[in-house]
């Protein structure tokens, strides 16, 4: 058999980039994402179980429960989840990422962007903020709280906000973004402003009064991930359009969910290869280091894939603090993802390269001949449930799980 | 009739200044006459509106959409500019300085898209591997390596004699293009004298010689020391013959190698004639056929044959045909036609192209040259003397009557295989009063049937007279050439040139002629391997990437077939 692997490629990273994602709306877990149901938990990352999960996640599937009110405490959650009455499955597996734990829950508030390009749809849960979340596994009462508050009186407005503006083009606002020094993982400062102004006139509009109203902006406005969740929905759009296409070398999935890393590929179908995730680089916040830390974990990697986060470092030149350097060091790290990419990305462009496009669509062949694996920047999480972010730096997936991708893929169309 | 036309790309953000630039590129293509590019909020399109160019769809435009405008003198123009807008806006590639360095070619060549040459001297195992590489990206090679075995050898040189590419080496220790030397070499004057060596010392103990005795080089091209072997078939040598046969300011030609095989000796040889340049031969240790074989000459040393090679480039005239004469032809034009009207100088001609091509046709009888059935039909490379009984039996001489040669030329212009005609112009007392005004229309008849077929037929046309024959030799090939001919007074240069050309036509050959235009321009290359060889092209002023390399997939030699096998398909 014969397969053009360069043509299938260009095919899958031409769709990758003309993908356009809309934030459409917003919905409850268990009624708008597919095949989700009330005895199943989704997280980040690739298949694991609930003996194999790390610190956070387990802390997150404790305050879950919880938040569901199918367990009242720690205890009978890990009671529930030893009896295996909870199914857990990839984010992944449902159209849908979520950061760190990435822990989505039937009755949890969610927000739907649409491919207007291609018509699928992804989903992603809401940000909490900094502090103790529970993405980072924190499941303390004040977690449970927020995350009521968020889901009860915050999500139906962002929901009425958003039919009222009629979508919000999330590929629009990531572009801009990356013109304002932000690289759309680690830093979405810029993004989460304009996300934030541009939703406030319509919050204003439907929310029932001007508290809940001020409460919303101020949670939206004081949060520089606020955005977070949208662009990585909007990323899953991109590269879930670029999936499936016959002969392609091209990733469209990087997910970690504390254990393990998994990466697909768009020629390969479903199969996951994964490998041990190893712990990030970076900077500790005070009075932590890097035993602590907890092993990489989150789909955020999912920005990666699409071509911005690590590989638009250039464009942020205000975080190389975080990952060791200097902005000559971001400009190198933007450069040397070029390497193992087929495109220079049509739409998200860096100022400093002469608006040269962001490096876009990493190829297996690429990563396995030159030995560069993708550059992914990340938030680094406790390795202890419930105590949240530590740090900030640098991470990269096992080069074992991109040589076990050739292989595969070599097997499969007869090299 | 202006026409304004626009296009709306929904979500595609673009950066003010971007635009700007965008816009004023769009301005300066032929026939547009106002252009605009913005991003479709509603100031800007109140802008758009002010200069008249908002149009019912751009009105349609949200602040998220990138709105492009042209007003051009016709539709045509318009369309063809909104066509560009995706190629405007690609060109702009980064010209900021990178203390970066490209892990890979392929990057290197992205950041130096103008670096013609990769050098590689990574070790053996993945010479090739690299070789390849700078091979499918359109790239010359000088491969420093060794230990590269001889069937990968004999692939990359085949590939690149397919593509117009030149792999000097392995094993090739020097090189110098355009006053720059790669590898080991020399600092050497530029000059009028070329060099094909599969010996690098040879090639730098010549070129020091040259410089030592006052004259200079134009380009040294190593071929590595295994070329001239049986297996390869001098690949690269005969390559190198024939760009050195037409780069214009080479003069001399000197051609080193340790003794080849008698059949490549042969097939090199007859290559150096098909130069029709002075070429000196050192074949190191080889017993010559004489000190002289037309335009060869043969040298016992190293040091002779650098003396030699400077005598030879005093005594040429200078007088060199230049690379814009250098034709294109369209795919399956092949064969040489030559039409004489004088029998020795068809005779001539057919000496010289039998060593040129692999089989020539003719009515004379000559060893090495195979007889025409039909004298009225070519076949293949035909050589026809027109002056033969059979042509001329009740009709007058062909260098009295040039009917006869009028209807052959548009004979064989129509000919789709025909990519070369070579005619005798015979002035003087007894000879037709003025031949041009005959043959110099027909000429530009036949190229004109031939253009409209959409071929280029090459006329090239040996003078023979003086500026006191009654026909006035000088205006006879001004005609010709205001009819599209390439003139010469010299008939060893037309014969040679009409050989060359179809020589690089020929499938027989398999090679696609090297185009001059990396030897001409200041050298800039990429670096692979030892970081000394690029530190020198940088000492000598060149413009050097080198390449971060690092043996692929680890070395694991599993994957590294793998990723070989899933290129290129």
């Amino acid at each position: 058999m014969s397969v053009d692997i360069e043509r299938a490629n260009a095919e899958a990273v031409e769709r990758m980039m003309e993908a356009r994602p809309v934030l459409v709306g917003m919905g409850t877990a268990r009624e708008v994402i597919p095949g989700m149901r009330d005895n199943l938990l989704l997280h980040a990352g690739p298949p694991i179980t609930w003996e194999r999960a790390s610190g956070p996640l387990r802390g997150a599937i404790i305050g879950a429960l919880i938040f569901e009110g199918l367990a009242k405490d720690e205890k009978q959650a890990i009671a529930m989840m030893e009896a295996g009455e909870i199914d857990l499955e990839p984010c992944h597996h449902h159209n849908a990422v979520g950061p760190m734990a990435g822990v989505i829950s039937p009755s949890m508030a969610v927000y739907i962007v649409e491919n207007k390009t291609h018509g699928n749809k992804t989903y992603s849960n809401l940000n909490e903020g900094y502090g103790k979340v529970l993405r980072y596994g924190a499941y303390s009462e004040e977690v449970i709280q927020r995350l009521r508050w968020m889901n009860d009186v915050m999500a139906p407005v962002l929901a009425d906000a958003i039919e009222a503006m009629e979508g919000l083009d999330i590929k629009a606002l990531i572009a801009e973004a990356m013109h304002m020094g932000d690289e759309g993982h680690n830093r979405n400062k810029a993004g989460s402003f304009i996300y934030t102004t541009r939703l406030a006139p319509y919050i204003a509009k439907v929310a029932p009064n001007e508290e809940v109203a001020h409460d919303i902006i101020k949670f939206l406005g004081d949060n520089a991930l606020s955005v977070l969740n949208p662009v990585m929905a909007a990323c899953k759009a991109m590269a879930d359009a670029a999936h499936g296409v016959e002969g392609s070398t091209l990733v469209t999935v990087m997910a970690r969910n504390g254990t393990d890393f998994g990466l697909r590929v768009s020629g390969l179908g479903d199969q996951w290869f994964t490998a041990p995730a190893e712990i990030p680089k970076g900077l500790y916040f005070s009075g932590f280091k890097a035993e602590d830390a907890n092993r990489d974990i989150g789909d955020s990697t999912i920005t990666e894939t699409a071509g911005i986060g690590g590989f638009a470092m250039a464009a942020a030149p205000a975080i190389v603090t975080f990952v060791s350097g200097t902005p000559q060091d971001a400009i190198n790290a933007t450069l040397e993802m070029y390497e193992i990419t087929v495109a220079e990305h049509k739409y998200f462009t860096i100022p400093y390269l002469d608006f040269r496009g962001t490096p876009t669509g990493i190829d297996i062949r690429k990563v396995v001949e030159k030995g560069i694996t993708p550059r992914i920047n990340t938030g680094i999480a406790h390795k202890d449930p419930g105590v949240g972010q530590i740090g900030a730096g640098l991470v990269r997936p096992p080069m074992k799980i991109f040589e076990d991708a050739l292989v595969a893929f070599a097997e499969r169309y007869g090299f | 009739m202006t026409v304004i036309l626009s296009e709306v790309r929904t979500g595609a953000y673009h950066d003010s200044v971007v635009l700007m630039q965008l816009q004023r590129a769009l301005l300066e293509l032929p026939g547009v006459l106002d252009a605009g590019a913005v991003m479709g909020t509603e100031a800007n399109k109140d802008l758009l509106s002010q200069v008249g160019l908002l149009t019912p769809e751009a009105q349609q435009a949200q602040a998220d959409d990138l709105v492009i405008v042209v007003k051009a003198k016709d539709e045509a123009a318009a369309r063809q500019a909104l066509a560009q807008v995706d190629t405007l806006l690609a060109q702009r590639r980064s010209r900021v300085a990178q203390t970066f360095r490209p892990k890979s070619v392929e990057s290197a060549v992205n950041t130096v898209p103008h670096a013609r040459w990769v050098l590689i001297s990574v070790p053996g195992r993945y010479a090739a591997g690299v070789a390849r590489e700078a091979l499918r990206l359109e790239r010359h090679v000088f491969l420093y390596s060794d230990n590269v075995p001889l069937e990968e050898e004999i692939a990359l040189k085949r590939e690149a004699a397919r593509k117009g590419l030149l792999v000097m080496g392995p094993d090739c220790g020097t090189a110098l293009i355009n006053g720059v030397g790669l590898g080991f070499a020399n600092r050497v004057r530029r000059g009028p004298i070329g060099l094909v060596a599969a010996s690098g010392t040879g090639l730098q103990a010549v070129t020091a010689r040259i410089h030592q005795l006052g004259s200079g080089i134009t380009h040294g091209i190593g071929t590595g020391g295994r070329d001239l072997s049986e297996a390869v078939g001098a690949l690269t040598t005969l390559q190198a013959l024939e760009v050195l046969a037409r780069d214009p300011e080479t003069q001399v030609i000197v051609l080193i190698s340790k003794p080849p095989s008698p059949t490549v000796a042969e097939r090199v040889l007859a290559a150096a004639r098909a130069t029709g340049k002075p070429v000196v031969v050192n074949f190191i240790g080889y017993t010559p056929p004489g000190a002289a074989d037309g335009n060869l000459t043969f040298a016992t040393t190293l040091g002779e044959a650098a003396a030699l090679a400077v005598r030879l480039a005093q005594e040429t005239d200078g007088t060199l045909e230049d690379e814009e004469g250098w034709p294109s032809f369209a795919e399956g034009q092949k064969y040489l036609r030559g039409l004489y009207s004088g029998g020795t100088l068809a005779y001539e001609a057919l000496l010289l192209l039998r060593d040129m091509l692999p089989t020539v046709h003719a009515n004379l009888h000559l060893e090495g040259v195979a007889p025409l059935e039909n004298p009225m039909a070519s076949v293949g490379h035909t050589v026809i003397d027109l002056g033969e009984d059979v042509f001329t039996v009740g009709r007058l001489h062909p260098m009295l009557d040039n009917d006869l040669r009028i209807r052959r030329l548009q004979q064989e212009a129509d000919d789709p295989e025909v990519a070369v005609i070579l005619m005798d112009v015979v002035l003087g007392y007894g000879a037709h009063p003025d031949p041009a005004s005959e043959l110099a229309p027909a000429i530009a008849q036949a190229r004109e049937r031939a253009a409209a077929a959409g071929r280029h037929l090459e006329v090239i046309v040996a003078v023979v007279g003086t500026d006191e024959d009654p026909q006035d030799l000088e205006s006879q090939v001004a005609a010709l050439r205001d009819a599209g001919a390439w003139v010469t007074t010299d008939h060893a240069q037309a014969v040679y040139r009409a050989g060359r050309l179809v020589r690089a036509l020929d499938p027989a050959v398999g090679m696609r002629p090297v185009p001059l235009d990396a030897f001409h321009r200041p050298l800039a290359a990429i670096n692979v391997g030892l970081e000394a060889f690029a530190e020198s092209l940088t000492a000598q002023g060149a413009e050097v990437v080198h390449v971060d390399w690092r043996p692929p997939a680890g070395g694991n030699a599993r994957l590294m077939a793998l990723l070989e096998r899933m290129k290129g398909r």
